[in-house]
């Protein structure tokens, strides 16, 4: 967690719905090469925080900071652009386009062509090549020309993952990705999250709940509960914490 | 060929077969269905197929309800009246005319687009309704420039005009003269548009737009900055509406609140929409023809029915040509019906 590898930081962010808040004065710095379980009890403002650091909501305080520029202000589409990439806990694709067509938005934004009205889409064979890798990597070559709305569950939670890839960012964030996926299937996600790990040296964080998924695969735990950070640290040191027996973990820290 | 149309073919042949019979009448028009009743609605048709295509581009790929397309329409209309009303009669008073109306409705649109497309849907469609209010009342206020309810005739380049005779000789009984010169102008000009939105939709901007159309949410999370594009897509479309009544005017001669801004043109123009086939271009196209066809010769046809079923009791009465309205309506309501997704969707679904 060295200081000069921070690549996303957030100060005090804070957002209230009416009197609730949802997320309360979380201050958390994220670096380079290392990946961040999220954890906590439903309700905690896990995916609330993730809206906030992408931008689909807009925090009530506090600011975040990509690679060291303020971006609290910025839309959703120029914090991808920076460098921010998000998958979602519930899926939320283009369902009536094509598989391919859903990763080719995505390189095609990537590469900054959506504005231009002259050339035919189909032509960018660049673009199509890279999509097609992409689906590849997750298994859903074959799968490149039907149409999304009628893919299982769990390929839809592929794709939800390859459009994060097709982004190329610096910063990967996670939220439940393999939620009711079944368990043939999970290791597909898991498994392309720890080559990602591997490869690409990025910023990754990942809202799991399932406890052997964070064991091999965090370097680091941060807990939320209630909204506000309460505990931070090496995975077996947070596991072991009064705090997180108390707010999440329950029984199951007997496991660990 | 191919690339002409952006690969964006029918994808289905009764609909190929109903294009091209489209397409080959309005090329022959002038010499296919001689007369003036006839040139009046082969030119109403080119027209309209390019302004319902243009509402389409906003409404079925931009997924942007707009109430003020007549608007845009109009600016190009008013732009030709005006400036050959003032500046005289010549080829530079109709391109003045048409680029400043071209340019007046781009510019309207980003700025109603940059502030109300941010918003809710539904307030940017009573947005659109009320400044196309606004302006239709300002028109009929401005009499001295746009002659208010009367609305303008004005003189256009004598090379456009009947009186010009190209050749003395005919061509299969049809004089070379102005008329058929502004028929052409119109045509040629209907086509580019056209194959210029159908271009637009299969660019990367179009694909953009069709992504935006099925979850805005997910386009912006993705990196496209929706509002922007919603913009742009309105403006476009507003241009090119604008560029669709310059060319009904220069053929014309006359335009006036009838002809260029009454809300009926919009709801004819939701109705042509909705029935060739909404986000797809082909659809415009159907629509426009089916629904022009209807307007201008139902009544016509009723009268040949009425006098056919003259002997029985009540049919006569009910096909009165004076009930054309009606007929149009239940027309409209059973085309919906039984085709949800316009002529086209129908049509492509069965192959
Ligand atoms: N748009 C919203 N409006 C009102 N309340 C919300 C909104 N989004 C989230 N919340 C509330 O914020 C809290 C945190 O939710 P969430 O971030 O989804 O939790 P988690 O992802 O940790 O399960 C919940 O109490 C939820 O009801
Ligand atoms: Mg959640």
């Amino acid at each position: 967690m060295a200081g000069d590898n921070i690549t996303l930081e957030t100060r005090g962010l804070t957002i209230r719905f009416g009197g609730h808040t949802a997320v309360d004065k979380v201050s958390c710095a994220f670096s380079r090469g290392v990946l961040t379980a999220i954890v906590g009890p439903n309700g905690a403002g896990k995916t609330t925080y993730f809206n906030l650091i992408s931008g689909q909501l807009k925090a009530s305080e506090g600011t975040v900071i990509l690679n060291g520029r303020d971006i609290t202000g910025l839309p959703a589409s120029q914090r991808t652009a920076l460098g921010l990439g998000r998958a979602f806990q519930l899926t939320n694709l283009f369902p009536s386009l094509s598989v391919f067509e859903n990763v080719r938005l995505v390189v095609q934004a990537r590469e900054k062509k959506g504005f231009d009205v002259f050339s035919l889409a189909r032509s960018h064979s660049e673009l199509a090549d890279e999509a097609n890798a992409i689906l590849k990597r997750v298994h859903l070559a074959e799968l490149a020309d039907y149409q999304v709305s009628g893919l299982s569950h769990g390929d839809q939670r592929k794709l939800e993952v390859a459009l994060m890839l097709a982004m190329k960012p610096a910063v990967f964030m996670f939220d439940e990705p393999t939620a009711g996926m079944s368990m043939d299937e999970a290791p597909v996600i898991l498994d392309l999250i720890a080559e990602i790990k591997e490869q690409e040296h990025a910023t990754i964080l990942l809202v799991e709940h399932k406890m052997d998924v964070i064991r091999t695969l965090a370097d680091r735990i941060i807990v939320l509960h209630n909204g506000a950070l309460a505990a931070d640290g090496e995975p077996a040191e947070v596991m072991k914490s009064a705090v997180v027996q108390e707010a999440y973990l329950g029984r199951e820290i007997a496991d660990v | 060929m191919l690339s002409l149309i952006s690969h964006d073919t029918p994808r289905s042949k009764i609909l190929t077969v109903i294009l091209l019979a489209i397409g080959i009448g309005l090329l022959f028009a002038p010499f296919l269905f001689p007369g003036s009743r006839s040139m009046e609605t082969a030119a109403r048709i080119a027209v309209f197929i390019v302004l319902v295509a243009s509402y389409d581009l906003m409404l079925g790929y931009g997924g942007i309800v707009s109430f003020a397309h007549t608007m845009f329409f109009g600016f190009g209309a008013y732009g030709i009246a005006i400036a050959s009303d003032t500046l005289g009669r010549g080829f530079s008073s109709l391109a003045i005319g048409a680029i400043a109306g071209i340019l007046v409705s781009a510019v309207a649109a980003v700025l109603i687009g940059l502030i109300s497309l941010r918003v809710r849907a539904i307030f940017f469609a009573m947005i659109t309704l009320a400044i196309a209010s606004a302006f239709a009342v300002l028109v009929s206020q401005l009499s001295t420039i746009t002659g208010g309810e009367d609305g303008i005739n004005y003189q256009i380049p004598r090379e456009l005009t009947p009186a010009f005779k190209l050749m003395s000789a005919k061509i299969f009984d049809v004089s070379v003269n102005g008329k058929l010169l502004n028929y052409y102008l119109l045509f040629f000009c209907s086509a580019g548009l056209f194959l210029i939105m159908l271009r637009i939709v299969n660019s990367p901007f179009g694909s953009v737009l069709k992504a935006i159309r099925e979850n805005d949410f997910r386009a912006e999370a993705i990196g496209y900055r929706v509002v922007i594009y919603r913009t742009a897509v309105t403006s476009i479309s507003a241009a090119i509406a604008a560029a669709a009544g310059a060319l009904y005017a220069i053929w014309l001669r006359y335009v006036g609140p009838g002809t260029a801004l009454s809300t009926e043109i919009m709801v004819d123009i939701l109705l042509m929409v909705v029935i060739g086939g909404m986000g797809t271009m082909w659809g415009a196209v159907v629509g426009a023809t089916v629904f022009v066809l209807a307007q201008n010769y139902l009544q016509p046809l009723m009268q040949v029915a009425v006098d056919a079923t003259k002997p029985l009791p009540l049919i006569p009465q009910l096909l009165d040509p004076d009930r054309w309205l009606l007929w149009l309506g239940l027309l409209f309501i059973l085309s919906v019906y039984f085709f949800p997704t316009g002529i086209v969707g129908r049509l492509r679904k069965n192959g």
